[in-house]
C-alpha cells in the first residue's frame, strides 16, 4: 500500500493524533489531579491543529482510488468546522465541571474529535460508501453527547430520540443508495455523473438518498426531531448540532446536488425550491410561540438552513462563496447565542425565555453579546449577518430567482419579530422573573465569546475574509 | 481623509465614547461635544461644497471611492450633490438640537442615539445602493430599543409595530436593489453609473414599484403610514424629533434618488398610481389629525399629511415641484423637530398629551406657547416661515402640468392646507389660550435652558429659509437639472 495516500489526509491525521492524544490522557488520568490539566491541553492541541489547517499548505488531490478527494475547498470547509469545535470545546467546560459530567470529562472531547472525523469524510467523499460512513461516524456518537446529562431526563430522552431518527434516516438514505448503486453500478461520484439520467429507479434512489440527508440538515418536513433534541441535549451540544453539524450536511447535500445529480437537475430543483420556501416558513412561524430559548433557537436554525439552501440551489460559484460565508456568519452568530445561554444555563438552570428578562440590567456584557447575536442572525448590518444573507440573496438573484428572494425577505421580517422578542426581554422587561443575578462566566466561555463577538462584527466590515473564501473557489 | 466619511465616523466615536463614559456630566460633555463637532463637520462640507461647486459641474461633488466587495462590484462610494448638502444640514440641527431635548436622559439612550445618526449620516453621503441600504437599516433597529426602553405609552407595540413595517418596507427594498443591480448588468453598484447603463423598460416596472414602495413605507406612504402615528406618540421627545424630522426623509430621498432616479420610464407610467396614493395620504392625514386629541398623535397625522406632499410633488417629475419637495423635507423637518420638542416640554411638566385637560398654558409657560405658535404658523403655511415656501413651490410646480389629472389632484392636496389651519389654530386657540383646566398647571415653570436652547436653534433655520429661501433653493434648483433632464430623455 503507497503510503502517500495517507500522507494526503494530513488534516485527518492530525485529527486522529489529538484524538489519540486525549483518549490516553483520560484513560491514564482518570480521577487524578492530572485531570485539571486535561481541558486546557485538549484546547491548546485543538487550537494548534486548527491554527496548522490555516496556515500549512494543504496537498490537493485524491486517495484511495478517488474515494477521498482533497482539494482547498474542503480544506476550508474543514477549517471551518475546526473553528466551530474549537468554539464548542470552550463553551463546554464549565457545564462538564459540574457534578453530573465531572467524571467523563475527558469523555466529552473525545466524542466530539471522533463525530468531526466523521465530518471530515464527508466533506472530503468522493464515493458514496464513504459518504455514507462519514455520515454515520458523525451521527452515532452525537447521540452519545445528547445523551451526556445522564441524570436528567430530558438529555436521555434526546439522545434516544436523535439516535432512532439518524438510525432512521440512515437506513432510508442507504435503501436509497442501494437504488442508484443498482441503476449505475458505480459509487463513485466521477463515475455516476455521466450516468444519471432520467429513470424512475436513479430518481427513486435519489429522492430517499435526499431525505435521509434532508434529516440531517433538519429541512422540513424532516426537521421534527431538531427541536426535542436541541431542547434536551446538553447546551454545547445544542449548539454543536446547530452549527457544526449542520455545516457538513449542507456541504456534502452541496456537492453532490451538483457533481452527482446535476444532470437530474430538473427533478430537484423545483422540491428543493419548494422545501427552502417551506423550511423558513415553519420555522420562523415555530420560533415565534416558543417559550423555552434552545426550543426557540433549534426552530431559528432549521429557518437558517433554509437561508443557506437558498445558496445550494443554483450550485453557481458565487451561491458556493455565499453559502460557506453563510455557514461562517451563522456559526459565529449561533455559538455567540449559545456561549450565552450556556453561562445563564449553568448557574441557574433556567431556559426559559423569561429568564433573559432584564438581563442587561444585571449583566450588561451578555445581553449585549446575544443581542449582536441575534441581530446578525436577524440580518441587521453592519453586523455580519446583513452581509451573509445579501450574497446569498444575490446569488439567488443572479440567476433571475427574485420571486424565492422577495420570499426569503419577508420572512427575515417574521424572524426579527421574534428575535426582537429576546432583545426586548433583555433590554426593556422588568428584570423580576429573569434571574436576577450577576454570572461569572468562566474564562474560557469568555474568550470564546469575545472570538465571536469580534467574528460578528468584523467578518461583515472587512472584505477580505470574503476574498478569502471566493479565491479559494471550486 | 474625506470630509463625508467624517460625517459618519464622529457620530461612531461618540458612541464608542459613551460606552466607556461614566456620569451624567461627563455623558453630556460627550454627545454636545460630539453633536456640536457634527455640525460644525456639516456647515464646513457645506461650504467645501460651495467651492467646489464654483469651479465644477459634475453632478457630485467631494466624491471618493473605494472597493470594498470587489465580486459584486460593491464599493463604498460618497459624494454629495446640492439635495444630499441639504438633507445632511437639517440632520445635522436637528440632532444637535435633540440633544438638549433629551438633556436629562441616560448614557445607553445617546449611545443608540448616535448608532441612529450614523445610519442617518452615512444614507445621505452613500452612493452606493448597497452601502446605501446598508446605512438605511442601521438607522432603523435602534429606533426599537429608543422607543422601547425610553418610550411612553404602549411603547413595545407601537416600536414593534415600527421596526416590523420599516424592515417589511426595506425587504421590497432589497429585492428591488438586486433587481437593479442584476437586470442593469451586474457591472456596479454605483447609482451614477448605473444610470448611465440603464435598466431594461421591462424590468422597470416591478423594480419601480418595489423600491418605491420600500422607501414610500419610511416615507409615510399610504397605506403604509400606519406605523408613523403610534411609533411618534410612542417615543421620546428627541427620538420624535429625529425620527419625524430626518429618518422620514430618508424614504422620499430614496424614493427620489432611486426609484425614480434609476427608472425613469417607469416612473413616468406609473406615477398616476402613487399619485393617487399620496393624495389619498396628504388630504387623509390632514383630516385624521383634526380628530386627534392627542398632541403628539395630531403632530404625527399632521407629519403623514406633510411627508405625503413630498412624494406627492416627487412624483411630479417636474423641476419646480421637486425643488418644492426637497425643500417640504427641510422644512417639515425643521417644523415638525420643533413641534415635538416642544410638546416634549409640555408634556415633561402636565404629564398629559391630551388637549382636553390642557388650557390657558400661554400664561403658565409663555417661552414654550410662543415656540408652539410659531410652528403651527410654519406647519399652515403661514409666509415668512419656510413652510409657506415649500408648499408654494410645490404647488406652482405641480399645476404646471397642464393635464386634467395631475390638475384635479392638485387642487384637492391644496385643501389640506385649510385643514391644516383648522386643527393648528383649534389647537393653539384650546391649549394656550383657552381657560385653565386643571389648576395644578398653575404651579409649572417654564422651559429650561437647554430647551429653549433647542426650540431657538430650530426657530432660527425654520424664519432664516422662510425670509432668505432663494440660498437653498438655488443650491436644489440646480442639483436637481441634471436629474429632470435625465427623466425628460424619455
Amino acid at each position: 500500500m503507497d503510503l502517500s495516500n495517507f500522507l494526503m489526509m494530513r488534516q485527518e491525521l492530525g485529527l486522529v493524533a489529538v484524538f489519540a492524544v486525549l483518549l490516553i490522557y483520560d484513560i491514564f488520568g482518570g480521577e487524578t489531579r492530572a485531570m485539571r490539566w486535561f481541558r486546557p491541553l485538549a484546547i491548546t492541541l485543538f487550537a494548534i491543529h486548527t491554527l496548522a489547517g490555516f496556515i500549512c499548505p494543504m496537498p490537493e488531490g485524491e486517495a484511495f482510488g478517488g474515494m477521498y478527494v482533497n482539494s482547498q475547498l474542503t480544506v476550508l470547509m474543514k477549517n471551518l468546522l475546526n473553528l466551530g469545535v474549537l468554539l464548542v470545546f470552550m463553551q463546554a467546560g464549565e457545564w462538564l465541571r459540574q457534578e453530573g459530567t465531572a467524571i467523563r470529562e475527558g469523555e466529552y472531547y473525545v466524542i466530539t474529535l471522533a463525530t468531526l472525523l466523521g465530518m471530515y469524510l464527508m466533506v472530503s467523499a468522493a464515493n458514496f460508501m464513504l459518504l455514507y460512513i462519514g455520515i454515520e461516524m458523525a451521527s452515532l456518537p452525537a447521540a452519545c453527547l445528547a445523551a451526556y446529562n445522564k441524570y436528567r431526563e430530558k438529555s436521555a430522552e434526546a439522545g434516544a430520540k436523535y439516535i432512532l431518527m439518524s438510525t432512521l434516516s440512515s437506513g432510508v438514505m442507504m435503501f436509497g443508495l442501494s437504488y442508484l448503486y443498482g441503476a449505475m453500478g458505480t459509487m463513485y461520484f466521477t463515475d455516476m455523473a455521466p450516468l444519471v439520467r432520467f429513470d424512475y429507479m436513479t430518481v427513486l434512489g435519489f429522492i430517499f438518498f435526499f431525505a435521509g440527508l434532508a434529516f440531517k440538515i433538519s429541512l422540513v418536513p424532516f426537521h421534527m426531531w431538531a427541536p426535542d433534541v436541541y431542547e434536551g441535549a446538553p447546551t454545547a451540544t445544542t449548539a454543536y448540532l446547530s452549527v457544526v453539524s449542520k455545516a457538513a450536511g449542507c456541504f456534502a447535500l452541496l456537492l453532490t446536488l451538483h457533481h452527482v445529480f446535476g444532470a437530474i437537475g430538473q427533478v430537484w430543483y423545483y422540491m428543493l425550491w419548494a422545501l427552502t420556501v417551506l423550511t423558513i416558513i415553519i420555522g420562523n412561524i415555530f420560533a415565534i410561540r416558543q417559550q423555552d430559548i434552545k426550543r426557540f433557537f433549534a426552530y431559528s436554525s432549521i429557518s437558517q438552513a433554509g437561508y443557506i439552501m437558498l445558496g445550494v440551489l443554483h450550485g453557481t460559484e458565487t451561491g458556493l462563496t455565499a453559502v460557506i460565508y453563510y455557514l461562517l456568519v451563522y456559526m459565529f452568530s449561533n455559538m455567540a447565542a449559545f456561549g450565552v445561554i450556556a453561562s445563564v444555563e449553568n448557574k441557574t438552570e433556567r431556559t426559559d425565555i423569561a429568564a433573559y428578562n432584564g438581563l442587561y440590567k444585571t449583566n450588561p456584557r451578555l445581553a449585549l453579546v446575544m443581542m449582536l447575536a441575534v441581530f446578525s442572525l436577524a440580518g441587521i448590518p453592519p453586523l455580519g449577518g446583513f452581509f451573509s444573507k445579501f450574497f446569498i440573496f444575490a446569488s439567488a438573484a443572479a440567476e433571475g430567482d427574485y420571486l424565492l428572494v422577495f420570499i426569503a425577505l419577508v420572512n427575515t421580517v417574521i424572524s426579527l419579530y421574534y428575535y426582537l422578542r429576546i432583545v426586548k426581554a433583555m433590554f426593556i422587561d422588568s428584570p423580576e422573573a429573569g434571574i436576577g443575578v450577576r454570572l461569572r462566566t468562566d474564562g474560557y466561555n469568555s474568550v470564546s465569546l469575545v472570538l465571536c463577538t469580534v467574528g460578528i462584527i468584523a467578518v461583515g466590515l472587512v472584505s477580505n475574509v470574503y476574498g478569502y473564501i471566493n479565491g479559494v473557489g471550486f | 481623509m474625506n470630509i463625508l466619511s467624517v460625517l459618519v465616523i464622529i457620530p461612531l466615536l461618540t458612541m464608542l465614547a459613551l460606552f466607556v463614559s461614566k456620569g451624567q456630566k461627563f455623558v453630556r460633555t460627550v454627545v454636545t461635544a460630539g453633536f456640536g463637532l457634527q455640525l460644525l463637520c456639516a456647515v464646513a462640507m457645506a461650504v467645501m461644497f460651495l467651492q467646489e461647486r464654483a469651479v465644477s459641474d459634475a453632478p457630485m461633488l467631494l466624491c471618493s471611492d473605494t472597493v470594498w466587495y470587489a465580486p459584486f462590484n460593491i464599493h463604498y462610494t460618497v459624494g454629495v450633490d446640492g439635495i444630499s448638502v441639504v438633507m445632511i444640514l437639517l440632520s445635522a440641527v436637528v440632532a444637535f438640537a435633540g440633544v438638549f431635548s433629551a438633556w436629562n436622559m441616560e448614557r445607553d439612550f445617546f449611545a443608540w442615539y448616535s448608532l441612529l445618526s450614523i445610519g442617518v449620516f452615512g444614507y445621505f453621503i452613500s452612493l452606493d445602493l448597497f452601502a446605501m441600504f446598508m446605512f438605511y437599516e442601521i438607522a432603523l433597529i435602534p429606533m426599537f430599543l429608543l422607543i422601547g426602553v425610553w418610550g411612553t405609552g404602549k411603547k413595545i407595540y407601537a416600536a414593534t409595530k415600527l421596526t416590523l413595517m420599516l424592515m417589511g418596507g426595506s425587504a421590497f427594498l432589497l429585492t428591488g436593489i438586486l433587481g437593479i443591480y442584476f437586470t442593469s448588468g451586474a457591472s456596479s453598484m454605483n447609482i451614477m453609473e448605473i444610470v448611465q447603463t440603464g435598466i431594461p423598460v421591462n424590468h422597470q416596472y416591478w423594480i419601480f414599484c418595489l423600491t418605491f414602495i420600500g422607501f414610500g413605507v419610511l416615507g409615510a406612504l399610504f397605506p403604509f403610514h400606519t406605523w408613523s402615528p403610534d411609533g411618534h406618540a410612542a417615543a421620546p421627545t428627541s427620538v420624535s424629533m429625529l425620527h419625524a424630522g430626518v429618518l422620514m426623509k430618508l424614504g422620499g430621498y430614496g424614493c427620489f434618488r432611486v426609484a425614480i432616479f434609476l427608472m425613469p420610464q417607469a416612473a413616468q407610467e406609473l406615477s398616476w398610481i402613487f399619485l393617487i396614493l399620496t393624495g389619498i395620504g396628504v388630504v387623509y392625514g390632514a383630516y385624521g389629525a383634526v380628530v386627534q386629541t392627542d398632541l403628539k398623535y395630531m403632530n404625527a397625522y399632521s407629519s403623514v399629511s406633510h411627508c405625503g406632499m413630498v412624494l406627492f410633488a416627487i412624483l411630479m417629475l417636474n423641476q419646480t415641484a421637486m425643488t418644492g419637495a426637497v425643500l417640504q423635507m427641510l422644512s417639515h423637518g425643521l417644523m415638525t423637530a420643533l413641534f415635538f420638542s416642544l410638546i416634549g416640554m409640555i408634556y415633561g411638566r402636565t404629564h398629559t398629551r391630551d388637549i382636553r385637560e390642557m388650557g390657558g398654558l400661554m400664561r403658565i409657560m409663555p417661552f414654550a406657547s410662543v415656540g408652539y405658535v410659531i410652528a403651527g404658523f410654519a406647519s399652515l403655511g403661514l409666509p415668512g416661515f419656510s413652510g409657506f415656501v415649500a408648499e408654494m413651490t410645490i404647488f406652482i410646480g405641480s399645476f404646471e402640468h397642464a393635464d386634467m389629472f395631475r390638475r384635479v389632484l392638485t387642487i384637492l392636496a391644496t385643501t389640506s392646507i385649510v385643514v391644516t389651519a383648522v386643527y393648528i389654530l383649534r389647537t393653539v386657540g384650546k391649549v394656550l389660550y383657552g381657560p385653565v383646566q386643571n389648576p395644578e398647571h398653575l404651579k409649572l415653570d417654564d422651559a429650561h435652558w437647554y430647551e429653549r436652547f433647542s426650540a431657538v436653534a430650530l426657530i432660527v433655520c425654520i424664519v432664516a429659509i422662510g425670509v432668505w429661501p432663494s440660498g437653498v433653493q438655488g443650491i436644489i434648483y440646480d442639483s436637481l437639472a441634471p436629474i429632470v433632464e435625465h427623466l425628460n430623455l424619455f
